[in-house]
């Protein structure tokens, strides 16, 4: 084995901020430190800031600037999607659609809405993740009020067929929500044409090498919602709260290096994924989770039977790998997340699962680095595992 | 140690030192072929470890295991197993998990049932050479 090096591959988690969002950002901290609302010009330097931020994103959604709200994160905007949308729309009905495999930030609000009476459908998904849009229309009911699904897994990378979905839920003038964090920078978005059926989208910067504690919802003009943050008339009297300038120009700055490198990008991703793909699965006893073609370019979810994912992850770790498991053992019984669960492996399964998630810092050598070291730290592991009983280690 | 996207849930946590050089360095992992007892303890899915005695004089001469499960399971197999080598049964039959995580110098919150692995796939080792030579099991304390 070649020399300890330090490898990030878990991209899904959070991204490093660029050096140019970092600069650009810098005066918003420093000399430019004036409250947006204020009228004096310190004030209307944030402020401009603001707009110029706002016309980035819009630009990069194909959106118009009015659509987009600036909040704290992805989990502000999938709670404020789906309260906001209960809430104002409760008299019409109490019914929501989504699915199993949503992030948390999307799964527990709709469980909380479900304590206070709403009726919530998780629509299943196959094998691979998807969600079958035929299966989501056989859920609306005359009381559905909103559908989310996501527009790609932050576990296993499975694409969303979210435009087949939108055009059935404006079919039935049912509110559509994607929570699109995962894409930015992976998949062009045009809110005009491709996307014209999604009403609310939610994004966050800090999975496209923007700061973190920022993010967006993109509102589609006229759309009905009520305000989740409540209190000053910031953001057209829509999210109350001091912008998070600095954070807001940030977002503005990643995200328009995110979108004008997209294709380069993806091109990149495709060819180091592909390459630790096809090593991967030279592993004995080891399968990719997730859809083989309809995942997001940097995106790979394996299980390696036999073993357990905590232990994996933390054994790369010391290597200076950085991954993520879908494991988590807690009182010595597994809890296997609930995307892992909902795609159908069975606990033994999802327990050895590990997901490296690829980024722009990543280098061939990071790729033979991970070939390197994987295969042996498997191996390790099987062979302290009662379980692994390989023809191999019969032999010797 | 943060352990990816579920740890939103369950918060984050750390191992110390003493766990992690026992879970990257375990102590008698292996099998004993001529093992005088042969014990096994898990939970359905779950953690699992298997653990070969070779007994002398009523002492416990040699421990060796096998453990599938997270590093506290891991890190628990290889302390449990150093800390009755050269133990009497009647004192590696009384060690128990807290003892085990003592010796680590802690576990993380909700890790502490993951040592109770040891203790138990021990006393199945131990009664299960008890039964060899015509014992009675000893009961589990409740």
């Amino acid at each position: 084995m070649g020399e300890k090096r330090f490898v990030y591959m878990d991209h899904a988690a959070t991204t490093s901020t660029k050096p140019e969002v970092v600069e650009a950002m810098l005066p918003f901290l420093k000399e430019h430190f004036g409250n947006p609302s204020s009228l004096y010009s310190v004030g209307r330097e944030s402020k401009e800031a603001v707009e110029t931020a706002r016309e980035q994103l819009a630009k990069a959604l194909g959106a118009n600037p009015e659509e987009i709200y600036f909040t704290s994160g992805g989990t502000e905007s999938d709670n404020w999607a789906i309260k906001g949308t209960a809430f104002a729309r409760r008299k019409k009905g109490k019914h929501i659609i989504t699915t199993p495999i949503e992030h948390h930030a999307v799964l527990y609000p709709c469980k909380y809405m479900e304590t206070l009476g709403f009726d919530v459908t998780y629509v299943p998904v196959d094998s691979y993740g998807l969600v079958d849009p035929a299966e989501v229309e056989a859920a609306i009911r005359d009381d559905t009020i909103l559908i989310s699904v996501m527009y790609a897994n932050n576990e296993i990378g499975t694409i969303e067929p979210v435009h087949a979905i939108g055009e059935i839920a404006r079919e039935y003038e049912i509110p559509f929500h994607t929570d699109a964090v995962q894409v930015i920078g992976k998949i062009p978005i045009e809110m005009e044409k491709k996307e014209r059926n999604v009403d609310m989208f939610s994004l966050s910067s800090h999975k496209f090498y923007g700061p973190k504690g920022i993010g967006a919802l993109y509102l589609r003009e006229g759309t009905e919602i009520d305000n989740y943050m409540h209190g000053g008339g910031q953001e057209r009297k829509k999210r109350a709260g001091t912008e998070n300038v600095a954070g807001i120009v940030g977002l503005g700055k990643a995200i328009e290096l995110a979108a004008g490198n997209l294709e380069r990008h993806n091109e990149k991703m495709k060819r180091l994924r592909d390459r630790l793909l096809a090593g991967v699965l030279k592993i004995p006893d080891c399968r990719l989770n997730g859809h083989p073609e309809k995942r997001l370019s940097d995106n790979l979810n394996f299980s390696f039977e036999y073993i357990e994912g905590e232990s994996l992850l933390l054994m790369l770790d010391e290597m200076g790998i950085c991954s993520s498991t879908g494991s988590a053992c807690s009182s010595g019984s597994p809890d296997p997340s609930h995307v892992l669960r909902a795609i159908g492996l069975t606990p033994e399964i999802a327990q050895g699962s590990l997901r490296l998630t690829l980024g722009d810092d990543n280098s061939e050598e990071d790729i033979d680095y991970v070939l390197d070291v994987l295969p042996e730290t498997v191996e390790k592991l099987r062979a302290m595992s009662p379980f692994y009983k390989s023809e191999n280690a019969c032999k010797k | 140690m943060k352990t990816g996207w579920e740890c939103e849930n369950r918060g984050s946590f750390v191992y110390n030192k003493k766990v992690m050089d026992h879970f990257m360095n375990p102590r008698n992992v292996g099998e004993i072929e001529d093992a005088d007892g042969i014990g096994e303890a898990g939970n359905p899915h779950g953690d699992h470890m298997k653990i070969f005695l070779k007994i002398r004089d009523d002492r416990v001469e040699d421990a060796k295991f096998k453990t599938f499960g997270c590093a506290a399971a891991i890190a628990s197999s290889s302390m449990a197993t150093e800390l009755i080598k050269g133990k009497t049964l009647k004192e590696a039959w009384e060690l128990t998990n807290e003892a085990v995580a003592e010796a680590l110098e802690g576990l993380p919150p909700g890790k502490l049932e993951c040592s109770v692995l040891s203790r138990e796939a021990i006393h199945s080792a131990i009664n299960e050479y008890r039964k060899k030579q015509g014992l009675e099991a000893l009961p589990e304390q409740t």
